[in-house]
């Protein structure tokens, strides 16, 4: 009978060589199966001197647990191994592109607006809304648009028979919100308007926000101040306004609101102004006690301003090469 | 607007350059659109005077003629111009001159006549485009002279966009006072000298309408010689604020206007029968105005009239038979002033649009008329000869507008602006305006002067303050206001989660125009739109949209005609139903798809978008409600839809939209060749909400059964569903189909449909014995309802 460490020795050349998990097998049996080499001396522990039997027994079970930790190694490493192949086998091209749709997008002119409206939310103004087929009274009248005036044949009107018509801005939300909320009163009011109007730089239907607070003290200086921070914020940088006294019949002073644009340009933005007695008086509101401001911008030129548009009809042919810039 | 600003500097001169002068209209409010700039470089150009003419031996349209400009001996020039006349005088430039379009002359043979510089016309010295030959100046013009000192070049023309509110301002008088007031410049404002009356000759006026025309100034002049010249200060004024000079009686009543903003008109005295009356239309009256059109006149239409009938609009123009020409000796001189009530509106309303109605409409100073007359008739007079009788004022004093003092708070003026400014400054402010003042306990009472006719309450005179004080001047402040915060519900999805949804599910978002063609629409809804423009832009916009579709398929058409083969879009807006009386504008979402379900791609088959891939978007939209318990797909008819491929979609007994394939015969209409699939909902009804409620989540373990049955082809999923859910609803959590299977070993008209349950209850684990009785039960009520027959 060979020496313990001979066979050991052996059989570790024997698993080192066993190239997969079945000749690594047939070695474990070869020597500690039920017929194993191993196996076969621990059963003759038997013939041995009693007096010799535990340190031989010991010998055989180290002997044992060498080999096992020895198998134990070279099957990870063969695990491992066949892991590894089979994992370079199913390496995929990681530049493909991934499967499934893609992403659609907002329109330019509703990110905008909806820009707008998450600056003004945030500084407490609430969202309003009115109807697009407005009445006389509540698209110029109670706005003091006086019957006949000149200042209506500048709103290029789209009328149905009988006097109704397409609501030429968003102003007749202020009347229709301080009536039926009263003052104080701070909102906004987006939606779409209408003109009688088609060329380049005009598009029959076209969105506005409007702007409405009013309570008491509340200035000029106010206005100018809202408006400021509002042009900031939504060209995220610094800019220069100028306020140019204008004419609109609902607000006196009224003004027109230039943002310098490059080095010289003025352009102008939007329009706003203290709303006008006669405005209040038809809402039902006190105008000696309540002062207000409104402001009243177009969606489609600050989204033209801020995408860098230069077309305005583009925002309404629908083009998807145009309108995936915008996602 | 157009002025010219050396005219403009004759009434009102600041120290301050064009540009800056440009601004400070513009910051005041009268926007300044456009400086046209002329007559630069001009310098070398003289005055010439053609002292013959002779044809050009071998050129029919060219003549040779002999021009002086002072200088050493006459020269000779080759003209093409065919109003070239001896003694004419007219612009002369010599070799070496460049004009301003850029032409350097020199010497030159010209078919082999040796010409030594070039008469010009306007449209070669940038003074304008009428180019039917050289400059004809007037035959005063000094020899020699340069031309630009001649004309008062250069000078700039500025064009302003006048606000509606300041009718004042229509005229250099106007703009000059707001110049003056603004920059603390003089006010030139001559009293013009009154021309006392030669003969005594006067023509009756009847106010015979006081409440639209309540003053009316007129003077009858005699003997004038129209086939005069307008002097070329005069034209040249004309022509720089856009008119062209006809004869002096024309020229003179337009620069009045001009000057003072007072229209005024010219009769041929002879022709006009009997005393003027201003007077209400009588509806149909028919005249014929200067500009040759015939027109029926409105009741609320006032008119000049004499005993043949109406002889003008008031206001707005003249009629052809009265009309000066130049062949006129006698004329009456109207300035009339007619409110702005009975003006407004009214040319528009017959198509027109005059200098006169533009000014009345707006306002004119009330107490302008006699100025303009006496005016006019000096310049007429001077020009044209003839002798003038006395001005006659009619006047309806009861019916001229009043002029009420105006308290302006000193507090509300802070209060509105936000800047506390001086008194000192306020009332000079006021005073430089034209405003009489008078200083109160609280502030100022004030006059405004009959041209500032726009200044009636508290608030006018407060902007005006500002106007001129500066808005620039006023300081921003940003208010502390004690807003009460907003309810923020969960009553509803936010439409911005709802298209951020679609988004994310590969829609793009459009906007289409609210208005469409009543045909297209009315083939997509099945509805006719009741709400039909009066004008609208053309008749493919022309009424108010019952269905978002018509628009979106147009834009899918649109991109596909632009090899945009795979279109998914989605558009957030108002449809627009019922009478215009009672009509219901509802905000709706409706979306489209057509072309492949992904984008073409390595890694799965390319497969044409289907109704369940439709359906399984607008249910991932509704899923943002939180409860899809109470939503139905129903089988349904729609004008727009493929029958058998349309359904109605309810939460309870509430319509939230409709989706479908669309019907290949509009699929044609609209020149979409590939399948179209539809969905529009009501988004208020669609995305009602309500917040959570958390039940609790079962601990114990769920058990899964599989049946599968064969029943009838027309049993629909639901139906199944339904029943076996029924079956033991505090057993069964939930029912699925997960294969549906029609072919060889199924009956035709049958299909095998596999079903899934899950059982579960909250209280304890479920035992085999359960889920048999349940599976059971399913079974039966399956074979009940359906008679379907358990396959294994």
């Amino acid at each position: 009978m060979r020496p313990l460490n001979e066979l050991i020795e052996t059989a570790a050349a024997e698993i080192g060589a066993a190239a997969d998990l079945a000749a690594l097998d047939a070695v474990r049996v070869t020597y500690l199966g039920k017929k194993g080499e191993l196996t076969a001396r621990l059963k003759s522990l038997s013939e041995l001197p009693a007096d010799e039997r535990p340190k031989a027994g010991q010998e055989i079970n180290k002997a044992k647990q060498e080999l096992q930790a020895r198998l134990n190694a070279r099957k990870e490493a063969l695990d491992t191994a066949a892991l590894e192949a089979q994992l370079a086998g199913d390496a995929v091209d990681v530049t493909l592109p991934g499967r499934g749709k893609g992403i659609g997008g907002r329109h330019p002119v509703a990110r905008a607006m909806a820009r707008i409206d998450r600056i003004f939310r945030n500084a407490g103004f609430g969202i309003r809304s009115g109807p697009e087929i407005e009445d006389d009274f509540h698209n110029f009248t109670a706005l003091n648009f006086p019957e006949n005036h000149p200042a209506r044949a500048l709103h290029d009107t789209f009328f149905f028979p009988g006097g109704s018509l397409l609501r030429t801005h968003t102003s007749p939300v202020q009347i229709r919100s301080m009536v039926e909320e009263g003052v104080p009163i701070r909102i906004i009011a987006p939606g779409r308007v209408y003109r009688c109007d088609s060329d380049q730089t005009h598009t029959p239907m076209f969105h506005q926000v409007e702007g409405l607070v009013i309570d008491r003290g509340v200035s000029m200086a106010n206005l100018k101040a809202v408006l400021h921070q509002f042009v900031e914020s939504y060209f995220e940088r610094d800019a220069r306004l100028r306020f140019r006294a204008s004419y609109f019949p609902f607000t006196e002073p009224s003004a027109e609101v230039d943002i310098l644009w490059g080095e010289d340009k003025w352009l102008e933005i939007l329009g706003c102004g203290m709303v006008h007695p006669n405005v209040l008086e038809a809402a039902g509101v006190d105008s000696e006690e309540f002062t207000g401001y409104a402001f009243g911008m177009g969606v489609e030129r600050l989204a033209m301003l801020r995408y860098g548009v230069t077309d305005l009809r583009t925002f309404f042919e629908n083009d998807l090469r145009f309108l995936r810039q915008f996602r | 607007m157009k002025i010219a600003e050396s005219w403009l500097r004759e009434w009102a001169d600041p120290d301050i350059g064009t540009e800056a002068l440009a601004e400070r209209l513009t910051m005041a409010g009268h926007e300044v659109d456009a400086i046209e700039r002329q007559g630069q470089g001009l310098d070398d150009v003289l005055i010439g005077e053609v002292l013959e003419v002779g044809k050009h031996p071998d050129a029919d349209r060219l003549s040779v003629c002999q021009v002086t400009d002072g200088n050493g001996a006459p020269v000779t020039v080759v003209c093409g111009a065919p109003n070239v006349r001896p003694g004419m005088k007219t612009p002369f430039a010599r070799p070496g001159v460049t004009l301003p379009n850029g032409m350097k002359l020199r010497k030159a043979k010209i078919r082999g006549v040796e010409s030594s510089g070039m008469l010009c016309s306007a449209t070669e010295l940038g003074l304008g485009d009428e180019a039917d030959g050289i400059m004809d100046l007037a035959q005063d013009a000094p020899t020699g002279d340069p031309l630009p000192a001649y004309l008062n070049l250069p000078d700039a023309i500025i064009e302003l966009d006048l606000t509606p509110n300041r009718g004042d301002c229509f005229s250099i008088l106007g703009i000059a006072r707001d110049v003056s007031a603004l920059t603390g410049a003089n006010l030139e404002d001559p009293d013009f000298e009154l021309l006392p009356a030669t003969i005594d000759d006067t023509h009756l006026v009847e106010l015979g309408a006081p409440e639209g025309c309540p003053r009316f100034a007129g003077r009858v002049i005699r003997g004038i010689d129209l086939s005069a010249k307008s002097p070329v200060w005069m034209t040249e004024k004309l022509r720089r604020a856009g008119l062209r000079p006809i004869h002096p009686a024309v020229d003179v009543t337009n620069f009045v206007m001009l000057e003072l903003g007072q229209p005024l008109h010219a009769y041929d005295l002879t022709l006009v029968q009997g005393p003027i009356r201003p007077r209400m239309g009588e509806q149909g009256e028919k005249l014929t105005l200067l500009d040759g059109k015939e027109i029926e006149v409105n009741s609320d239409t006032l008119v000049i009239s004499d005993d043949s009938g109406a002889i003008g609009i008031g206001g707005i123009m003249g009629g052809l038979g009265t009309a000066v020409t130049e062949q006129t000796t006698d004329i009456f001189l109207e300035a009339a002033f007619f409110t702005q009530d009975v003006i407004a509106g009214r040319a528009r309303s017959y198509g027109m649009h005059t200098d006169a109605s533009l000014r009345f409409e707006r306002g004119v100073d009330p107490e302008g008329q006699a100025r303009a007359i006496e005016r006019a008739s000096q310049l007429l007079i001077d020009i044209a000869g003839g002798d003038a009788g006395p001005t006659v004022v009619e006047s309806s004093a009861q019916h001229l507008p009043p002029r009420d003092t105006i308290r302006v708070r000193r507090e509300r003026i802070t209060r509105l602006l936000g800047v506390e400014i001086e008194d000192g400054r306020i009332s000079d402010i006021f005073e430089r305006l034209g405003l009489a003042v008078t200083a109160v306990a609280d502030g100022w009472d004030v006059v405004a002067p009959s041209h500032r006719f726009d200044i009636e309450i508290e608030v006018d005179l407060i902007e005006e303050v500002a106007r001129v004080y500066g808005y620039d001047e006023i300081p921003e402040a940003t208010a502390i206001a004690e807003t009460p915060l907003e309810v923020v519900t969960e009553s509803s999805v936010d439409t911005e989660l709802a298209c951020a949804t679609l988004v994310a599910r590969d829609y793009q978002e459009v906007i289409t125009y609210s208005f469409v063609e009543p045909a297209a629409d009315e083939r997509i809804s099945g509805v006719r739109s009741e709400l039909v423009l009066s004008n609208p832009i053309s008749s493919e916009m022309s009424v108010m949209r019952t269905s978002l579709w018509p628009g979106m398929l147009i834009a899918a058409a649109t991109n596909a005609s632009r090899q945009q083969d795979r279109v998914r879009l989605f558009e957030l807006g108002k449809s627009f139903h019922g009478a215009l009386d009672n009509h219901t504008e509802v905000v709706r979402i409706a979306g489209l798809c057509m072309g492949s379900v992904q984008p073409e791609q390595w890694g799965s088959k390319s497969q044409s978008v289907d109704f369940f891939d439709i359906k399984s978007d607008l249910v991932g939209l509704l899923e943002l409600t939180g409860d899809l318990s109470a939503v139905r797909f129903e089988p349904a008819q729609h004008p727009a839809l493929q029958p058998g491929q349309a359904a109605v979609i309810k939460r309870g007994d509430v319509e939230l939209g409709v989706m479908g394939k669309l019907h290949p015969r509009h699929s044609k209409a609209f020149e979409l060749k590939r399948d179209v699939f539809l969905f529009e909902l009501d988004a208020a009804a669609a995305l009602a909400s309500q917040a959570p409620k958390a039940e609790t989540v079962s601990k114990y373990p769920s058990i899964r059964r599989d049946i599968a049955v064969v029943v009838d082809d027309k049993v629909s999923a639901d139906a199944l569903t339904e029943a076996v859910a029924s079956s033991s609803p505090e057993l069964i959590s939930s029912v699925r189909i997960f294969d549906i299977y029609k072919g060889p070993g199924i009956e035709a008209g049958l299909k095998s449909v596999a079903l899934g349950l899950i059982l579960q209850e909250t209280s304890r684990t479920l035992t085999d014995e359960d889920a048999d009785q349940a599976m059971a039960a399913a079974i039966k009520e399956l074979q009940d309802k359906f008679a379907a027959e358990l396959r294994d």
